[in-house]
């Protein structure tokens, strides 16, 4: 199962194993990892399960989409180049070792 | 609608088992959910539903029923077995025709759906939210300034109708005149999508001036530039949608838009009523306001029920759908589902409550649920950082509608903090 790292905006983190085909988002809110809202269950709607993909991965997670770069441009956080809705982020075993960061807020 | 009563069919009362089974396999309860003793007390009835089987069968209007929330979720979650296109009430539109021009979102299916979605998606988005919040956090500390001068109030004339009142219609960008059609338009579109008894008739029978007003309202000339209904004729102008479409869109908004969320602000206040630890730890710690709207929307569901109407033969739950069958979708059970929430009948703003269906989900969840959560929070925040205390002080008064959960009287105190 891969395991994805979410580093808080404090500096701790935690890795979750997250199984194949789920979001990082349910393996966040599943796992009870707070700082991933989530409000519309993963709907792609609310832009509440914002996070920052670490540089190193973020060539290797599949392109934006459209609705999903709107959403983007409302989070309550800044938006950075990094930025990517957790709902939208597949887990794979290509991205066992994924290290995301967490905005400082999501609403 | 006719519901001619079928041989085969039981009459179990609620909480006891069903004796018999419909042709399809689902297990026949006999309740009426459109009901005054259904409105009245929902949750009795909603638990036998959901022990009787993941698909049950309600004879008193020959449909199907789902009320777990895993059924539930799976029948939101699949729009191509079970569509919009026939209607989202009893009524199948693929028999009757609809009471008014087809909904081009609520009832529409993929593809086309698609499209005018999302137009709405972008007319709401949360960076349009973001926009709003600081108007909208000023209007509801002013509304609950003067509310405390008050003290004795109608929690849900004053507050929960008030509040909505003075944001969304200026958010849409409504003319000032006629605006006391808003509510009694929603409430007579939510009524209608339940079965034919005297609430829906009552409610078309009444329809004519709110429909009027309501559909003039929606052409561009009559909308504010700068506002939700000016940007819904922007988007016909950018070739989204065309411009015999975006009048019906912007009734999309004046239907959906401001009842519900009426209803979903006066569960908050009648929760924090009736539960002080929820209150004093929304007082303690405000940033919590969000969080104690929506687990008010889950608790109290008020969108109670939606249909569909399955486009194949199809087994659910065990039992076997006809193609054409239409579906009954149970969400204020969903969301106190014992095999789905911890202690389902207790109001816990701290709880976590991804995943509730108080505002649908799937394709077709409420498109503004961001501008809903907007009014409730910041109502909710501003009532944590002046009120000390909400105390009921006089009969509660339920409003019935076949749809919509929620109150017709609130009578409160409201002590300064």
């Amino acid at each position: 199962m891969p395991m994805i790292t979410f580093i808080r905006p404090d500096g701790g983190q935690r890795d979750l194993s997250v199984p194949e085909g789920t979001s990082l988002m349910q393996g966040a809110t599943t796992q009870g990892l707070d700082g991933i809202v989530a409000e519309c269950g993963g709907n792609a709607m609310c832009a509440t399960c914002h996070v920052y993909v670490d540089e190193a991965w973020t060539e290797r997670l599949p392109p934006l989409f459209e609705d999903e770069d709107a959403l983007l441009e409302g989070t309550a956080a800044e938006r950075r180049p990094t930025s990517r809705l957790s709902c939208q982020v597949i887990a794979t075993a290509d991205l066992d070792g994924l290290v995301v960061r967490l905005p400082d807020r999501q609403v | 609608m006719t519901a001619p009563p079928q041989a085969s069919m039981s009459a179990a009362s609620p909480g006891l088992p069903a004796a018999l089974m419909n042709a399809s396999g689902a297990p026949a309860v006999d309740v009426d959910p459109f009901s005054i003793e259904f409105f009245e007390d929902p949750h009795r009835i909603h638990e036998a539903l959901r022990e009787a089987g993941p698909v049950v069968w309600l004879p008193r209007w020959s449909v199907h029923a789902v009320a777990r929330y895993e059924e539930v979720r799976a029948v939101l979650h699949d729009p191509a077995t079970f569509c919009s296109g026939r209607g989202v009430g009893l009524s199948d539109f693929a028999k009757e025709k609809p009471w008014r021009p087809q909904s081009l979102i609520l009832e529409a299916d993929p593809p086309a759906h698609g499209r005018t979605r999302a137009v709405l998606n972008r007319v709401l988005s949360p960076a349009v939210m973001k926009t709003l919040r600081e108007g909208f956090q000023a209007a509801a500390h002013r509304l609950v300034d003067r509310l405390l001068a008050r003290r004795e109030i109608d929690a849900v004339a004053d507050l929960a109708e008030a509040f909505p009142l003075s944001v969304f219609p200026d958010a849409v960008g409504l003319r000032q005149d006629g605006r006391e059609h808003l509510l009694p338009y929603a409430g007579l579109a939510f009524n209608a999508f339940g079965p034919p008894n005297a609430l829906r008739q009552r409610a078309l029978e009444t329809a004519a001036p709110h429909v009027a007003w309501v559909m003039e309202q929606c052409r561009r000339e009559n909308l504010a530039p700068g506002g939700f209904g000016a940007a819904i004729h922007a988007a016909a102008d950018a070739g989204a949608i065309t411009h015999d479409e975006a009048p019906l869109l912007v009734r999309s908004l004046l239907t959906a838009g401001l009842d519900t969320t009426v209803n979903s602000i006066g569960a908050a206040i009648y929760c924090l009523a009736r539960f002080p630890e929820a209150w004093a730890a929304l007082r303690a710690d405000p940033s919590l306001a969000r969080a104690a709207f929506e687990e008010a929307v889950r608790f109290e569901s008020p969108v109670q029920t939606f249909f569909r109407t399955t486009t194949r033969p199809v087994e659910i739950g065990g039992a076997r759908l006809d193609e054409g069958s239409k579906v009954l979708m149970f969400l204020g059970a969903a969301n106190r589902d014992p095999r789905r929430w911890d202690e389902p009948d207790r109001y816990v703003p701290t709880r976590p409550t991804v995943g509730h269906v108080g505002f649908g989900s799937g394709i077709h969840m409420c498109v503004g649920q961001l501008l809903g959560r907007l009014e409730g929070e910041v109502m909710l925040a501003a009532l944590a950082a002046r009120v000390g205390a909400i105390t009921i002080t006089g009969p509660v008064v339920r409003r019935y509608n076949n749809t919509l959960r929620g109150l017709e009287r609130l009578p409160v105190t409201l002590t300064a903090a």
